[in-house]
């Protein structure tokens, strides 16, 4: 809110926060986080899974707004085959000329897979599951979508419906809400 | 820090959780659970002596072996502590909080 300067000289640009304070106090505590994934890249998609399903096991609400190629992830035919990129992705340390050789993705994938396993982390259908009976909320983009030419009956059951960027964004109104982009 | 649940002193972290396993009968969890707005039926017990065995057992929580115990599924503990359910649960049950991210 804009406000004139009291003693004559101009306040003009300067915000005054006159309820500061209860915007602080209701950013004490995250009440709901918003994740939106646009990758499918097997380490991206577990990182929203884990974050969301973390919130809810903190008591705190999460919906999932798939975009682009983060739409993989709830796609009836491809969420069982997403992979872990070995090209192009620093952390793999190994040449990018070896990482596009057949079957270095499939391979890595394996790897990946097996130490999730041992760490109690589910594969992607069943994580799918978990986050559903969670209560986390997962919605598909509709201009993605579009895109694509994916239709709703081409996603996965748990999906709660396909939502336009303004809808998503409305399920962001009010205190402690985070928005995170993946 | 010490606290008194159910007439008794009790031995808890900064956090609420039981320090002393040995400490928690089921007075102390009906009062933790009071603490969390919590009634608990014969649905609640199964899964806090569930829980409580597993500790015993040493075998860390996670939402997904809750999911698979056969106690519980997932949406049911949900149902069951809505808020927070592994940690809360632990709590009730006076077993250490889950340390798992899952």
């Amino acid at each position: 809110m804009k406000e004139n300067g009291r003693n004559g000289y101009a306040t003009e640009g300067i915000v005054i926060e006159h309820d500061a304070p209860t915007r602080a106090r209701h950013n004490d505590r995250i009440q709901k986080m918003l994740i939106i994934l646009s990758k499918a890249g097997l380490e991206d998609v577990y990182a929203a899974f884990v974050l969301a399903n973390g919130a809810r096991m903190e008591g705190i609400e999460a919906e999932i707004f798939f975009t682009f190629f983060g739409l993989d992830a709830i796609h009836k035919k491809k969420l069982n085959h997403l992979h872990i990129a070995t090209v192009g992705n620093p952390s793999m340390h190994i040449p990018t000329i070896i990482g596009g050789l057949p079957g270095m993705e499939a391979m890595a994938t394996k790897m990946m897979k097996k130490e999730m396993e041992k760490v109690d982390m589910p594969e992607v259908p069943e994580f799918l599951e978990i986050l559903k009976a969670s209560g986390v909320k997962l919605w598909a983009c509709k201009l993605a979508m579009d895109m694509f030419h994916y239709k709703k009956e081409d996603m996965c059951d748990e999906i709660d419906g396909v939502l336009t960027v303004g809808d998503f964004y409305q399920k962001g109104e009010g205190p402690g809400v985070h928005i995170l982009f993946i | 820090m010490d606290k008194i649940i159910a007439g008794k002193t009790i031995a808890v972290n900064e956090e609420g959780y039981l320090i002393d396993f040995s400490q928690w009968d089921e007075s102390v969890g009906e009062e933790l659970a009071d603490e969390q707005n919590i009634e608990l039926s014969s649905a609640h017990w199964n899964l806090l002596h569930y829980i409580q065995d597993e500790y015993k057992k040493e075998v860390p929580l996670t939402i997904r072996k809750i999911g698979k115990s056969g106690v519980v599924d997932i949406k049911g503990f949900y149902q069951l502590f809505p808020t927070a359910p592994l940690k809360t649960a632990s709590k009730i049950a006076g077993i250490p909080k889950p340390a798992g991210c899952i």
